[in-house]
Formats: structure tokens, C-alpha cells, sequence
């Protein structure tokens, strides 16, 4: 076993003077590489064929892979723990890995920085807002809008339903998907004002349970359209589909669970910023520290049209698409939350990636539902 | 009669001491070749599986090695993921000894931290120093593991409740009661995307240790493990508990009490838990979240098996699982295979464990002399 030829000394010392090829070299068996090139290293949280978050990192992983002279290194189901610490160190003295994309939220801190603390030659980019000044300079941040897919998804729901009942399984009653519901009612709401929002929080990111008793009381109430945010979309879709629900996706493609009812889906398209960042590497250039956008910058998509949408609505959702494409506000004021309570001026309105966005505590008017 | 003396006399006294030992030696070794018999069959199990899967065992299991022993940091690896399951197994080990089968060691692990976090909030407020926050933290993580599975122990002897049902029901509980305060009345307002609470602040934080690269838990949980090996085998505590798990009735004849030797024992196991859990909290997470409920109390349950309930045997047994668990990422990224594969694999090795406890008293070479079963 060639593997095992390389001492401790010999395989720390060389990753020390970040001779990372070589290392590589020695260690991928028989699969020798040439100096420069990048080896990218992906955790993910869960499973990565989970038909959501871990599912939309690993499409674009795999279109990263295809780009020549990178190679991926993936891991999956890795804990917010040391573990993930761990697996980070790994891909990085075991794979020379000089790239690493850590996508789950609770890896950042404490685990994402002291990696990054530890080896300052090497970076590291995590798949929400958190870095800020004063964390190290080789970690960063990437983020995209979901709420504008969301929106767009608002607007295609809000004209496929027949009950004017749209359905939300949510997971917690946090920003990032208090965001996405008021999005989703807003575009509803902007196309057919008698649209509502009926939403449900289950508690957690994954219950699959819950999400399936969710799914079927908001269609046993009158919702004929549903959507979530769960970390997997795949129970909500698949017994919404079962009891003849329309439904809108939320993270990846489900098109293919719900083949008689999917109207359109917010998907991230991590793979935009993915190969940006290959490219940049590759011409020797330094990645940014933070990026985040929407669907300006394509790092938002909305999945294609299925069944369920209906012509009135693929017009409407195309035309929002547009909208937004030219960054154009959908928080106009005057705007009230759901208990009455004006959280939007007339004449103020909240531009697409206004700070403002990302701290959303409340829900807009439209929804049937409580933070509480 | 006469004649075992006479040659016992005859024999000198250095070569008795000697041939003891080697008889000694003979007898007990059955209690290490057995179980490693039984992984190599589970190795051999799994090679099967993995020919079938058109994988390479050799491959594979170079890897495991690689990525669980073969560097400096791979052990480094390894021991950090040993750290938590030395004390999660003690957890189930300690009851095991009286007949007990506690499986809710995740819960007390994760009240246990996360009452240690809650513990730290007005403290860090007050801005007191680490060596009053700390000790502080670490009483009242232990001390809530140990009220947590002591209950639990105390249900099964004042009231007839299954403990190890109960145990299990209660760390969903114990789970629900953290994530309840998490993200409601304990919630840090800075972190709205996770919620968490207050963090414990850097300079309470427990380094690790000088050169190793592992948390203070690792050197811990070795040290709990050699104290309740102690308390378990050469005390009179140890040695009524012993007996009661042993024959519970002959125990009470005996007069012993029954009762508190329960509740004390299922003490102690969570108190070994709440411990893991401190050490998450001032060793790694540096607060409380849902990212306490890790797993480890479950993984502990099989370390301890392994280890067939002995407190020493649960340290190599846990060092070795956290290798398995170590290499567990190298082998899905260099092979393709799933993350189940290592569980695969684990699960394997639990049951060819298992079923190889049939085999103890079996082989004539480890019986005491003279034994003709």
C-alpha cells in the first residue's frame, strides 16, 4: 500500500509548508495531480439526494466538478458539532483540499473560524449571511434571495388556486423563513388580493411527520396550493400531490414528485457562485469575502413551470421575474402585518437586499397564522 | 488432601506466583479473544457486503485505518470523537452492573450542558472569573445529569416503571424541555437564524490539552472511567452492586439496599452523561443548542456493549468507535460510498458482539484447571 509510505512528520510537514499537491499526491492513490490545481471540499448536513438544501449544494457540486482542473470531495450527514471541525481538517491533510464550502448554518462558529484560524492558507465559505469584519480573511460567506423566489412562487400560486387558500408548512418562526412566507403571500396577494396564507410551523427542520399532518390539514381546511420551508420539501410535496394539492417547491427541484400538480419552486443556484469562485482561484485572483444575491446575480432560480400552472400564471410569475431582475421593491408600504399593525409607511418601500429584509419578524397581512 | 500439600511444598514459591499468573492471564484472556474473534468475523461479514456492492474490502478498510489511526491528526480526530462516548457509555455501563439498562443517556448529556450554559448566563454578567464560573458549571451540569437519571432509577424501584422504556421517554423529554427555553425565553437575540443560548464568552471556554489537540474530556472521561472501574470492582458498594445485578432476590435476603444502590448507580451513570455535556457546552459549542442532542448518549449505549459493561474496556472500545467515525468521511469521499456504510458496519459488529456472548465458558483452554464441563 503506497498510502501508507508517508509518515506523520513527513505528511504534517509538508502540509505545513502548504506543499498540498504532493500531499495530495501521495495520498490519492494512483491518481497523481498536477500543481494549481483545486481540490474542493463540500459538508453537507444531511443527505445530499434529500430533495432540498443538501440536494441544491450537491446539483451544483456536481457542475462544479465538471469544470476541468477541479476535483470535489464531498461528505455528507456531518453534524453541527466538532465533527464537522473535524471533517474540515480531514479534507484538508487527507484530500489537500484548498477550497472548502461548509453549508449548514451551525458550522460557521465556533467550527467554520478556528478551521479558518487554523489554516490561514487555506479558505473557507459558508452558505449564510454570518461573516462580518474582524473574522479571518480566508473564511467568507455566500448567500442567495429565496425570499424573490418565493415571491415569484407567490405569484404563480396566487393564480392556480381556486380557493384562494394557499397553504405553508414552515419550520420555525425564524427571519430567513418568516422572509419567505411574506414573500410568497405578497406575490400571491399582488396578483389575486383575495389570496391568503395559511401557515404552520411544525417546530423543527426536519419532522417528516409533522410535515405530513401539516400538508394535510391546511388541504383539509380549503388550501389548494401548498409550500414549505423544511429543510426537505419531499413529504410536503408528495402527500400534497396524493391528495390532489397544487404545489410550489422550496430549495431543489421537485418537479418530479408531483407530476400533476407542481407550479414552480424557489431553488437556490449555488452553482453560479460555486464556479465563480473556481474561476477566481483559477486565475490566481482572491474570492470575496462576502457575496449574497438574488435573481439580478442568477444565484436564485424558479424550478420550470409544471402541471399546475396555469397560463394567466406563467405570464405573471415571468413578468415578476423581470421585476426583479431589475431590482424592483415588492415591500411597499403602505404595508400591515397580520395584527394590524403598520410596519411599512406609505410611500417607503424595502428594495430587494434592504438589511431590512433579513430582520422580518412579523407576518404581512394575508397570512392566517402566528409567530407565537 | 495430603498429597496437594506435599506438592505445593514441594514447589517453589517464586514459580507458584508465576504459574498463577500465567493461569491467571489464560483464564481472563478469554474476555479479550472472544470479542476480537467476533469483530474479525463482523469484518469478514461486512467484506461480503461490501465484494457485493462491488466495493474493495482492502480499500475500504485501509481507509478505516488511514482515516481513524494512520496520521497524527487522524488520531487527533478520533480521540475528539472518543471524548463524549467514554462518558455516555459509563452512562449505560454503571446500571448494567445491577441488572439496569438505561438508554437515555442523550437526555442527561444534553440537560446536563445546556443547565450548564443556563448556569454560566448570570455569572458572564456579572463578569466573574473562569475559575468560578467553571466549577460552577461543571456541579450543576453533573449534578442535573445525576437528578435526571437517578429519577429514572427511582421510578423503576418505588415504582415498578421499565427503566429502560423510561429512560428512553425521558430524553425525548429532556430534549423538548432544552429546545423549549432555546428558542423561547433563554434565546440569545444575536443569533436569530440558530437559536441558542448566550454563549459562555472565550475566556470561559476549556482549551485543549497542551500538544494533543483534544479537549479536556478525553483526559476526563479516562479518569471517571478508572475511578467508577475502582468503585465498581474493589468497594463494598461495588461489590452489593455487583450482587444485585447478579440475583436481585438473593440480594435482598442478603439485606442490602436494593433501592439505594439503584438510585445511587443511575446517579452516578448521569452524572458521567451530564459531564459529556458540560464538556460540549465549555469545550466545544461554547453554548447550549439543538446541536447537544448529537447522538452521542445513543452511541454510548453501543460502546458500552462492546465493552460488555466494563468501565476500563469502554476506553479503547470508545477509541476505536471514534476511529470508525473518524474515517467514516474519508471512506465516503475517496470510496463514493454513503455515510450508512460505517453504520453498516457498526451495526455488524454489535450483533456478531452480541451473539459471540454465547461463547463465553465454552473453550476448555479458558477454563480453570481441573474444570472437565
Amino acid at each position: 500500500m503506497s498510502a501508507f509510505t508517508v509518515s506523520r512528520r513527513t505528511l504534517l510537514k509538508s502540509a505545513a509548508i502548504g506543499s498540498l499537491g504532493l500531499t495530495t499526491g501521495l495520498l490519492t492513490r494512483g491518481s497523481a495531480q498536477a500543481a494549481g490545481d483545486l481540490t474542493i471540499g463540500i459538508i453537507y448536513v444531511g443527505s445530499r439526494d434529500d430533495f432540498g438544501w443538501n440536494q441544491a449544494h450537491a446539483v451544483a457540486a456536481k457542475a462544479l466538478a465538471a469544470v476541468p482542473g477541479v476535483k470535489v470531495v464531498e461528505e455528507e450527514n456531518v453534524p453541527e458539532t466538532i465533527a464537522v471541525a473535524k471533517t474540515m481538517e480531514s479534507m484538508i491533510e487527507l484530500d489537500g483540499a484548498n477550497l472548502i464550502f461548509a453549508t449548514s448554518f451551525g458550522y460557521y462558529a465556533p467550527f467554520m473560524v478556528d478551521t479558518a484560524k487554523k489554516y490561514p492558507d487555506v479558505q473557507f465559505r459558508h452558505a449564510a449571511p454570518l461573516w462580518k469584519d474582524g473574522d479571518p480573511k480566508n473564511a467568507g460567506s455566500y448567500f442567495g434571495y429565496l425570499d424573490q423566489a418565493h415571491y415569484i412562487d407567490g405569484v404563480a400560486a396566487g393564480l392556480s388556486t381556486k380557493s384562494n387558500k394557499l397553504g405553508f408548512v414552515a419550520a420555525k418562526p425564524i427571519s430567513s423563513v418568516l422572509s419567505n412566507i411574506n414573500s410568497f403571500t405578497l406575490g400571491a396577494r399582488k396578483v389575486n388580493p383575495n389570496a391568503t396564507v395559511q401557515v404552520i410551523f411544525t417546530g423543527d427542520w426536519s419532522l417528516p411527520v409533522r410535515e405530513a399532518e401539516a400538508t394535510n390539514a391546511l388541504i383539509d381546511a380549503g388550501c389548494d396550493v401548498i409550500t414549505c420551508h423544511v429543510d426537505s420539501p419531499k413529504t410536503v410535496i408528495q402527500n400534497a400531490e396524493a391528495k390532489g394539492a397544487k404545489t410550489c417547491g422550496h430549495n431543489a427541484s421537485q418537479a418530479a414528485l408531483a407530476p400533476k400538480g407542481f407550479i414552480t419552486g424557489a431553488e437556490y443556484k449555488w452553482e453560479t457562485i460555486y464556479k465563480q469562485y473556481a474561476d477566481t482561484l483559477a486565475k490566481g485572483g482572491e474570492l470575496p469575502n462576502f457575496i449574497s444575491g438574488g435573481y439580478d446575480v442568477d444565484f436564485v432560480q424558479n424550478t420550470p413551470y409544471g402541471a399546475g400552472a396555469t397560463p394567466e400564471a406563467i405570464a405573471a410569475a415571468d413578468a415578476a421575474k423581470a421585476d426583479l431582475r431589475a431590482k424592483k421593491a415588492y415591500y411597499v408600504g403602505p404595508l400591515k402585518d397580520n395584527t394590524g399593525k403598520e410596519v411599512i409607511a406609505a410611500g417607503v418601500e424595502h428594495a430587494p437586499y434592504d438589511p431590512w429584509i433579513d430582520n422580518i419578524n412579523f407576518l404581512v397581512e394575508g397570512v392566517v397564522g402566528s409567530i407565537t | 488432601m495430603a498429597d496437594t500439600v506435599n506438592q505445593d511444598a514441594a514447589t517453589p514459591a517464586v514459580g507458584v506466583a508465576f504459574a498463577d499468573a500465567v493461569e491467571r492471564i489464560r483464564r481472563s484472556s478469554e474476555y479479550v479473544v472472544i470479542p476480537l474473534l467476533a469483530l474479525i468475523a463482523a469484518g469478514l461479514l461486512f467484506s461480503i457486503f461490501l465484494l457485493a456492492l462491488g466495493h474493495s474490502p482492502i480499500t475500504f478498510f485501509s481507509l478505516l485505518w488511514r482515516g481513524g489511526f494512520g496520521t497524527e491528526f487522524s488520531w487527533q480526530n478520533t480521540l475528539v470523537r472518543a471524548a463524549p462516548l467514554i462518558l455516555t457509555a459509563l452512562c449505560v455501563a454503571i446500571p448494567a452492573r445491577l441488572g439496569l439498562t438505561i438508554i437515555g443517556g442523550e437526555g442527561a448529556l444534553v440537560l446536563g450542558g445546556f443547565s450548564a450554559a443556563v448556569i454560566a448566563i448570570p455569572l458572564v454578567t456579572a463578569s466573574a472569573p473562569n475559575y468560578i464560573v467553571l466549577p460552577i458549571m461543571l456541579v450543576v451540569a453533573t449534578g442535573v445529569g445525576a437528578f435526571w437519571i437517578g429519577l429514572v432509577g427511582m421510578l423503576r424501584h418505588y415504582r415498578g416503571i421499565n427503566e429502560t422504556i423510561a429512560s428512553l421517554l425521558m430524553s425525548y423529554i429532556a430534549i423538548a424541555i432544552m429546545n423549549f427555553f432555546v428558542e423561547g425565553a433563554l434565546r440569545d437575540p444575536g443569533n436569530p437564524n440558530k437559536p441558542s443560548t448566550l454563549p459562555i464568552g472565550d475566556a470561559n471556554m476549556i482549551g485543549n490539552v497542551p500538544g494533543l489537540g483534544v479537549h479536556w474530556g478525553l483526559p476526563a472521561g479516562i479518569v471517571v472511567a478508572v475511578a467508577l472501574w475502582v468503585l465498581m470492582n474493589r468497594t463494598t458498594f461495588g461489590f452489593a452492586a455487583r450482587v444485585t445485578g447478579g440475583n436481585v432476590r438473593a440480594a435482598r435476603a442478603q439485606g442490602l439496599p436494593v433501592g439505594k444502590l439503584m438510585v445511587t448507580a443511575c446517579a452516578i451513570a448521569g452524572a458521567c452523561a451530564g459531564l459529556a455535556g458540560f464538556f460540549e457546552v465549555a469545550a466545544i459549542q461554547g453554548k447550549a443548542n439543538a446541536s447537544l442532542a448529537a447522538g452521542y448518549g445513543f452511541t454510548g449505549i453501543l460502546v458500552a456493549f462492546l465493552a460488555r459493561q466494563n468501565p476500563i474496556a469502554i476506553v479503547p472500545v470508545a477509541i476505536f468507535l471514534g476511529g470508525i467515525a473518524a474515517a467514516g468521511g474519508l471512506i465516503q469521499r475517496r470510496m463514493g460510498m454513503p455515510d450508512a456504510t460505517v453504520q453498516v458496519l457498526q451495526g455488524l459488529m454489535f450483533v456478531v458482539l452480541l451473539v459471540s456472548e454465547t461463547l463465553y465458558g465454552r473453550f476448555a483452554f479458558f477454563r480453570p484447571r481441573g474444570d472437565k464441563r
